[in-house]
């Protein structure tokens, strides 16, 4: 629900929409492409903030907020700074050659044309298609209250869309648990405690008794 | 001139086809491939907001939300399994990754 | 009481056959002797029955085939022709019987040998009391298979092993053409009871049947076929080779079925068919014209075998031939009598042999013997009475058969019938010498055994004379006595409608008027015959020697047989071999095997193979293929719409 229509500058409005549009699509291309191909692999994780910054500057701009919002504090904040880590973490060497690169070229670049142009083919098979306002309608349907985009959000997600709602939490849930079991080391010198069997410890094994003479040490 | 839907979806298409080119294309690491993963994510959550705007119906963003929450979920055990394999083979070199051979 | 005769046989055989270890040798000799000498007695009997009785008798017995256009009935026919063999065939068969108790004394399968006899009597019975072409040939087979059972009874020799076999293959080629006659009979006639086709013969003269794409005359066409198979059980050319080979055998079986009985089928079936082959010159000119030849084809090789069963086993052959050229000149009763005289005496040439065999401990070639008649009186005497009348003296019975046939042949005037006589008289000379040569180089002269043997060798008991002396007398007198009957004035009363005679081929009536010079030819013949062979293995035993080295590949072409089983084993022996062999080798082995199991396994190994190459273990490969997938089938999804 973006682009406001008020009469007089809405034509600048249009243009305006349109300059940033073409930023924020041509920067999330381009970084996109680079996220590919760049050599060093920190550099790629840079470029692909980068096309998720874009991606929401994109998001902004046809008035998901919210959703432009999440994508730059999870993913950006989380998810890309976990690639880093990684990245760094691991010894990777940068320097590589791309010996097979030329091989698969040919191929790979016909079959990623062929998908390209059945996407733009359905692309234009809508574009044609009636039923689909050409531009973004107006404040709509929430009868006549301006609902911000978040409120709308969360409106329906915690009524109608409740399952799919706990159902992703309990991916991440999941989730958590995966990456936690994958990853966990123990380490010989830290110290821990295991308190089932502190709990399980008998007096068998904890106490002894000894006779010790009169004056004699206990050692 | 009006920004309309086919801009956006020719958008997201053109990420989508980076995407599928950096899973098959990179010869260097593993790390590239779940980036390009990301990609290709990131762009049908495109989709899904853009149709969810023009059509009106605000499931699209709602699923969009459920797509990135996925993808997050998706790309911590994914680069986990990475720092694990790392650890016990000491490469993510892609040429390295063929103990699955038939 | 015909029944009985038939089937005492079998029950006797049953007995000895499935019961022999529990009644032991002795019972299995008692059984099986027993019940032929009463089936001896009961069918003299029968004869004078059948004698007696002006109609043909027909005895059904059971129902057999019923099944579309074909309904075959067990039925015993008796007629004058069936009348006679089953003399000849019982009385040869007990005698052989009877003998073979003393031959066979301590062979350690005597119950089966009895009963292996017996059932081949049964089987020889059925055949010649047959009252249709199905019950003939089931008689036919069963001689073929009894033959081949008792040629290989030591079948722990190879030797008799491989003669069985190739007696009974060589049976099966002519019981082919048997069958393909049988067949014929039944497309021209649309029934097999002798008596329907018989009746239905003149209605067939001229018709023509195709047959491989050629029209031929129906009638000769189905005689052909049916003395192929004659010629196969007869041991005629070319289907002679199995004859001297199935030498292999004991000695008494030699004498029943390959002298007496199962060799005479094919003449007993060509005179039992005379009401067709009498519509069929063609095929009776082809019967006279092989007789001839093999005539004069056996008695040469008889000539200088070593073998004494050898000589014998060729004498068996020629002596067939001319009962086919009696045959083919239309003179069956001649060709039945001399098979009747033959039977004793040739019969009796058998026995005798195993006699000297016996007395020589088992040895077999005529060069290690001679000097016996001081030793063995009985066998002399009656060895010489056989070889007499096989030579054609006067007053012995052979002289009346065979020189009937003869004069039958010259009298018919055909073509034919000529060329049987000159081929038959020049065979008469041989066959005097051949006969004579053996009683010369195995009774007379000087040992030529070691003295060993000669000490050892000692007459046959009393248990193996008998039968040698019952046969001497039939050999002897029964020619004289039948002669009128079979062969001369009272033929036709004898024979009534057992076999036809057409008026313008009765060449037997026409046998009256021969000239004096043609009918005394033969004995001629055969007195020069006794007398080569007396200076020969007599007087100077060395002429043979130096005739033999003189005309060196003419005797190695007699002692080899004319060379026929060289070329059989060239034309058919390799052929069949190499067919075998690549057939197996290139037809099972590389098509059959290489396209079913291995092919079918080769190519699922291959293809497994090439699949496998795909799981590169490479993540990337399998992102690449996925996306492949992916935009396959996104194409094929956009695009007919």
């Amino acid at each position: 629900m973006g682009g406001a229509s008020d009469g007089r500058c809405g034509h600048c409005a249009m243009i305006v929409q349109a300059i940033l549009f073409y930023i924020f699509a041509a920067t999330a291309v381009a970084s996109g492409a680079l996220v590919v191909s760049a050599r060093n692999p920190v550099h790629s994780v840079l470029f692909l903030i980068l096309a998720f910054f874009n991606a929401a500057g994109l998001f902004i701009l046809i008035g998901a907020e919210f959703l432009a919002m999440i994508l730059v504090i999870v993913y950006v904040g989380a998810v890309a700074v976990l690639f880093l880590f990684v990245v760094m973490m691991l010894d990777i060497d940068f320097l590589q050659l791309r010996s097979g690169f030329v091989q698969y070229l040919p191929i790979g670049t016909l079959v990623g044309l062929i998908l390209l142009a059945e996407l733009i083919l359905v692309i234009g098979g809508w574009a044609v298609s009636p039923s689909i306002p050409s531009q973004a309608p107006a404040l709509a349907a929430t009868g006549g209250v301006a609902l911000t985009n978040t409120r709308a959000l969360g409106d329906i997600l915690y009524t109608r869309y409740l399952f799919g709602f706990q159902v992703a939490g309990l991916i991440l849930l999941v989730a958590m648990i995966g990456a936690i079991v994958l990853t966990l080391r123990h380490r010989a010198d830290v110290r821990r405690q295991s308190i089932s069997a502190q709990l399980a410890r008998r007096r068998a094994e904890t106490v002894e008794v000894v006779k010790v003479p009169l004056g004699a040490g206990s050692d | 001139m009006l920004i309309g839907l086919p801009h956006y979806m020719t958008v997201a298409a053109i990420l989508f086809t980076l995407g599928v080119f950096g899973i098959f294309l990179n010869r260097k690491n593993v790390i590239i491939m779940l980036m390009s993963i990301e990609l290709m994510l990131l762009a049908v959550r495109i989709n899904f907001v853009a149709f969810s705007v023009f059509l009106n119906n605000l499931i699209g963003q709602a699923f969009a939300m459920f797509v990135l929450t996925v993808a997050a979920a998706e790309a911590a055990i994914g680069l986990a399994i990475l720092v694990v394999y790392f650890r016990n083979r000491g490469t993510i070199r892609v040429e390295d990754i063929n103990m699955m051979k038939g | 009481m015909a029944v009985a005769v038939v089937f005492l046989p079998l029950i006797a055989a049953v007995i000895a056959g499935f019961f022999g270890r529990v009644i032991g040798d002795r019972g299995a000799q008692l059984v099986t002797c027993g019940a032929l000498l009463l089936s001896a007695v009961l069918g003299c009997f029968l004869f004078r029955d059948i004698l007696g009785s002006d109609e043909v008798r027909v005895i059904p017995l059971a129902s057999w085939i019923v099944a579309g256009g074909v309904d075959v009935a067990w039925s015993l026919r008796l007629d004058t022709l069936s009348g006679v063999m089953i003399v000849v065939v019982t009385v040869v068969s007990s005698m052989v019987h009877v003998y073979s108790i003393g031959y066979m004394h301590g062979d350690p399968s005597i119950p089966r040998f009895m009963a292996y006899l017996s059932l081949f009597t049964f089987f020889m019975l059925a055949l010649v009391t047959s009252d249709n072409f199905v019950q003939l040939f089931f008689g036919w087979e069963g001689v073929g298979l009894m033959s081949y059972l008792l040629v290989g009874f030591w079948y722990d020799r190879p030797s008799a092993n491989a003669a069985a076999i190739k007696a009974f293959l060589v049976n099966r080629i002519g019981d082919f053409g048997f069958s393909l006659g049988i067949y014929a009979v039944f497309v021209i006639f649309g029934s097999l009871d002798f008596g329907t086709v018989f009746g239905a013969a003149p209605k067939a003269v001229g018709t023509t049947m195709n047959f491989l794409g050629w029209q031929v005359d129906s009638l000769t066409l189905a005689c052909i076929l049916l003395f192929i198979g004659a010629m196969g059980k007869s041991a005629q050319i070319p289907l002679h080779t199995w004859l001297p080979d199935a030498m292999e055998g004991p000695t008494p079986v030699s004498a029943l079925i390959h002298a007496a009985t199962m060799v005479t089928a094919g003449v007993f079936m060509v005179a039992r068919l005379s009401p067709l082959f009498e519509y069929a010159p063609t095929a009776l000119a082809v019967v006279g014209i092989i007789g001839g030849t093999t005539a004069i084809f056996a008695a040469s090789i008889g000539m200088v075998q070593p073998d004494i069963k050898r000589v014998v086993a060729y004498s068996t052959c020629s002596q067939l031939g001319y009962m086919f050229a009696a045959a083919g000149v239309s003179a069956y009763g001649a060709a039945i009598f001399h098979l009747f005289t033959h039977a004793f005496f040739k019969g009796l040439l058998f026995l005798c042999c195993g006699s000297v065999i016996h007395a020589m401990g088992g040895e077999q070639d005529m060069r290690r013997m001679g000097g016996l008649w001081r030793k063995t009186p009985v066998t002399y005497v009656t060895m010489w009475i056989g070889a007499l009348s096989l030579s054609a003296l006067p007053f012995f019975s052979g002289y009346y058969s065979k020189d009937t046939i003869l004069e039958a042949a010259w009298a018919s005037g055909s073509a034919v019938g000529r060329y049987a006589w000159v081929l038959g008289t020049v065979a008469a000379l041989m066959t005097a010498f051949y006969i004579s040569r053996v009683m010369f180089m195995t009774i007379h002269g000087e040992p030529r055994a070691g003295e060993e043997a000669m000490h050892h060798a000692h007459e046959s008991p009393w248990v193996m004379l008998v039968p040698l002396i019952v046969l001497a007398i039939g050999a002897a007198f029964f020619g004289f006595l039948g002669f009128d009957s079979f062969v001369g004035d009272g033929r036709a009363a004898f024979w009534k409608s057992s076999i036809l005679v057409l008026p313008q081929y009765d060449s037997l009536a026409a046998a009256e008027g021969v000239p004096a010079l043609v009918r005394f030819m033969p004995l001629i013949f055969a007195l020069i015959g006794i007398a080569i062979a007396y200076v020969f293995y007599i007087v100077d035993p060395r002429i043979p020697v130096w005739l033999a080295s003189q005309f060196r590949s003419l005797y190695l072409f007699l002692l080899n047989k004319w060379y026929f089983d060289e070329l059989y084993d060239w034309l058919f022996v390799r052929t069949a071999f190499a067919l075998g062999d690549g057939l197996w080798k290139s037809g099972d082995g590389a098509v059959i095997d290489g396209l079913g199991p291995n092919g079918v396994a080769a190519v699922t190994r291959d293809l497994a193979h090439q699949a496998s190459r795909l799981q590169t273990g490479y993540l990337y490969h399998y992102a690449f293929a996925m996306m492949i997938g992916l935009v396959a089938l996104v194409t094929w999804y956009l695009f007919p719409r």
